[in-house]
C-alpha cells in the first residue's frame, strides 16, 4: 500500500487537492453551511446530467471500441422528440414513442454506418460518429423546428425547506431535481442489472472483451450493436427528459453534452461507475470552482472572474490524462513490445 | 487407429472440396480437399505458413474462400458467418487466447450457453419463470463441463487472473458448452509445458469419447498428433501433400521433405 502510493503520487495529490478543495470553503467558514449544501446539489445534479451522457459514452464504447460523438446530439434528438411530441399527446406516450424513435435510430447506425466500418481504425469510426453528431443536430431541427421547447413532467418545481434546524437558513431543494436524481439512480441500477445478470448482457459484455471469440460462440455482432446503441439512445432520452424539463430543449443541450467528454477521461472510458462517479465530481467540482475559487482569484489578482465553470473540467481531464491516463477506474493497457 | 475407435466411426459430418483461399497474391490455400467422420479425431499439421489456421478459419466461417465447397451436415455451405456456423454446430478454441477476461470462469463458460437461451430479456432480468428455470437449467449444463475440466475451484476467479494451462481449459470449456457437433481445436496445446499437454490430451480424447464430438485439431507437436488422431492431413504452403493415418503419414517421403527439407 505504501509503495503503491508513493509509486503514484501524483494521483494522490491530485486526488488530494480535490478533495481538500471541497472541503475547504466548509471547513474555513468562507461559506455558510446552508449555501454550502446548496452549491453541492446544484453541482451534483449537473453532475447527474453528465453522467447520464457519459454513461451512454461508455457503453457503446465498451461493446464496439467506438467514441460516439453523437452521443449529445443523441441527447438532443431525443429530447426534441419528446417535447414535440408531448404538445399533441401525453408525456408517457410520447416517451414511449421516442423510445421507438431511439431503437430505429440505433438499427439505421448499425445498417447505414457502422456495419459497413468494421475493423477500419478508431479514427475512421470516430469521424463517422461525429458526422452522425451533425447530421442528427441539423435533422432534429428539421423535423421538429429550432425553438427553445419545454417539456412538462408535471412535477411541482416550488423548492422546498430542508434541514431547516440543524443549521441556519437550512437547505432549499427542487422537488424535481430530487426526483430526477433518483431516476437517474434507478436507471443505472437497471443497467448494472441487465449487464450482470442476464444472458444477454452476459453477451453484451463478451462482445466487448473479445468480438472474435464472441461470434465464434454465436453472438451476432450486429444484434449486440442494435442492442447497445438502442440502451445508450434510451440514456440519452432519459438525460434529455431531465434537461428539457429543467432547462428546455435547445440546441445548446448537444453543446453541453460535450462535458461528458472529460467525464469519462476521469471516470475511465471503460468504467460504468467511473461514468457516474466522474460526472459527480465534475458536476460539483466545477461548481465549487466557479463559486468559491473565482471570488479568490478576483481579489488576489484583480481579474474580472467568472467563466471558470466552463473551462474547469476540461483542465481537470487534461491533468488527469497527464498523471493517469486510464482514468480512476478505466482498464490500464500495457503494450506489449 | 485403435479398432474399437474406427468401429465406432460415422457418416462423413464434413466435407472439404478443392477449397482455394488468396489473400491478395499470397496463395494461402489452393485446392484443398479432405473428409471427417462423425466421432473421429481429425488433425491438420503442416510447417509454418503451410495454410493449417486459414483451414480452419475457413471451417469456422471467418473466410470466405474463392473457390471450392464445403459441405457440414449435408448441407452445401453458401457464404457465413462466424457466429452462424457457431449456430449449426460449429465451435472452435483459439491459439492465442481470446477469453473474455475480465468475466469470471463460470461467466465465460455461461457464454457459449446463450445461443441456446430462448426467454425474453425482461423475464431474464427479472429472474421469473420460464427465465429463471432456464438459466438454472443452462447452468447445470456448465457445471458438468466445469466438474468435467477439472476447475470448480476456480469457478469464480476472473480468467484474466488464471494460470495458461488454466485458461485454455476455459477456452475449451466455453467451446463445449455451445454443444458444437464439430470442435475446432487451434493449437490447444501451444506453449504448454509438459504436464499441461498430458491433461490437455486427456480431455480431448474424454470430450471424444463421452461426448462423442467430432475434433479437427491443429498442432504443432508431432507426438501429441500421432497419438490422439485417427487421421491426419498434412499441408504445405497451402497443398494438402498427405492425408491417412498418423503411421500412413509418419512415412509418407512428401512429408518427410517438407518437414526436414529436400537437397535441391
Amino acid at each position: 500500500m505504501g509503495t503503491y502510493l508513493l509509486k503514484n503520487w501524483a494521483v494522490v495529490a491530485l486526488i488530494a487537492a480535490l478533495v481538500i478543495g471541497m472541503v475547504l470553503p466548509l471547513a474555513t467558514g468562507i461559506s455558510a453551511p446552508g449555501f454550502y449544501f446548496e452549491v453541492m446539489l446544484g453541482g451534483l445534479m449537473s453532475g447527474v446530467l453528465y453522467s447520464l451522457v457519459a454513461l451512454g459514452l461508455v457503453l457503446i464504447f465498451k461493446a464496439s471500441g467506438v467514441f460516439n460523438f453523437a452521443q449529445g446530439a443523441m441527447v438532443l434528438f431525443a429530447a426534441l422528440a419528446v417535447a414535440r411530441m408531448s404538445e399533441v399527446m401525453p408525456l408517457p406516450v410520447a416517451f414511449i414513442l421516442a423510445i421507438g424513435v431511439m431503437a430505429i435510430f440505433a438499427w439505421l447506425i448499425e445498417r447505414l454506418v457502422l456495419r459497413h466500418l468494421v475493423n477500419q481504425d478508431a479514427v475512421v469510426l470516430l469521424m463517422a460518429t461525429l458526422g452522425v453528431s451533425f447530421f442528427l443536430d441539423g435533422f432534429g431541427q428539421t423535423v421538429w423546428g429550432s425553438d427553445i421547447y419545454q417539456i412538462d413532467t408535471g412535477l411541482p418545481k416550488t423548492p422546498v425547506l430542508v434541514a431547516e434546524n440543524i443549521f441556519q437558513g437550512g437547505i432549499l431543494i427542487n422537488t424535481e431535481d430530487l426526483v430526477a436524481a433518483a431516476v437517474a439512480a434507478l436507471l443505472v441500477i437497471a443497467l448494472a442489472i441487465f449487464f450482470q445478470k442476464t444472458p444477454t448482457g452476459r453477451a453484451l459484455r463478451a462482445v466487448a472483451d473479445d468480438h472474435q471469440a464472441a461470434q465464434s460462440i454465436g453472438i451476432p455482432l450486429n444484434h449486440i450493436w442494435v442492442i447497445v446503441w438502442t440502451v445508450a439512445g434510451f440514456v440519452a432520452l432519459v438525460a434529455g427528459v431531465i434537461w428539457g424539463s429543467k432547462l428546455g430543449v435547445q440546441f445548446s443541450v448537444s453543446l453541453v453534452a460535450l462535458k461528458a467528454l472529460p467525464v469519462v477521461i476521469l471516470g475511465g472510458f471503460t468504467s460504468v461507475p467511473g461514468a457516474i462517479i466522474g460526472g459527480l465530481i465534475i458536476g460539483v467540482g466545477e461548481k465549487f470552482a466557479e463559486v468559491f475559487l473565482g471570488p479568490v482569484l478576483v481579489r488576489q489578482f484583480d481579474l474580472a472572474g467568472g467563466g471558470i465553470e466552463n473551462w474547469f473540467a476540461y483542465m481537470l481531464a487534461l491533468l488527469f490524462l497527464l498523471v493517469r491516463p486510464e482514468g480512476l477506474f478505466g482498464e490500464k493497457h500495457i503494450d506489449r513490445v | 487407429m485403435s479398432r474399437a475407435r474406427a468401429a465406432n466411426r460415422g457418416n462423413v459430418l464434413l466435407n472439404v472440396e478443392d477449397v482455394s483461399l488468396a489473400f491478395g497474391g499470397v496463395k494461402a490455400l489452393q485446392q484443398v480437399s479432405f473428409d471427417v467422420f462423425e466421432h473421429e479425431i481429425r488433425a491438420i499439421i503442416g510447417p509454418n505458413g503451410a495454410g493449417k489456421s486459414s483451414m480452419l478459419n475457413v471451417i469456422n466461417g471467418v473466410y470466405t474462400p474463392q473457390h471450392g465447397r464445403i459441405t457440414f451436415l449435408g448441407k452445401v455451405r453458401e457464404n457465413m458467418d462466424t457466429h452462424e456456423a457457431a449456430a449449426d454446430g460449429i465451435a472452435r478454441t483459439f491459439q492465442s487466447l481470446a477469453l473474455f477476461k475480465g468475466m469470471s470462469v463460470l461467466d465465460n463458460i455461461m457464454t457459449g450457453r446463450n445461443l441456446r437461451m430462448k426467454t425474453g430479456v425482461l423475464l431474464q432480468a427479472l429472474h421469473l419463470g420460464p427465465g429463471k428455470a432456464e438459466e438454472l437449467r443452462h447452468r447445470e449444463h456448465v457445471e458438468h463441463i466445469i466438474d468435467f475440466l477439472e476447475i470448480q475451484a476456480h469457478r469464480k476467479t476472473p480468467v484474466g487472473r488464471l494460470p495458461y494451462g488454466l485458461q485454455k481449459r476455459v477456452d475449451l470449456g466455453r467451446a463445449l458448452a455451445t454443444e458444437p457437433k464439430l470442435l475446432l481445436l487451434d493449437e490447444p496445446m501451444a506453449g504448454m509445458n509438459l504436464e499441461e499437454k498430458e491433461d490437455m490430451c486427456r480431455f480431448v480424447l474424454d470430450v471424444n469419447e463421452e461426448f462423442g464430438t467430432t475434433i479437427v485439431l491443429i498442432e504443432h507437436d508431432m507426438g501429441v498428433v500421432m497419438d490422439i488422431s485417427d487421421r491426419v492431413v498434412v499441408l504445405d504452403y497451402g497443398k494438402k501433400i498427405s492425408d491417412g493415418s498418423p503411421d500412413q503419414v509418419r512415412n509418407s517421403q512428401n512429408v518427410i521433405d517438407a518437414y526436414l527439407g529436400v537437397a535441391h
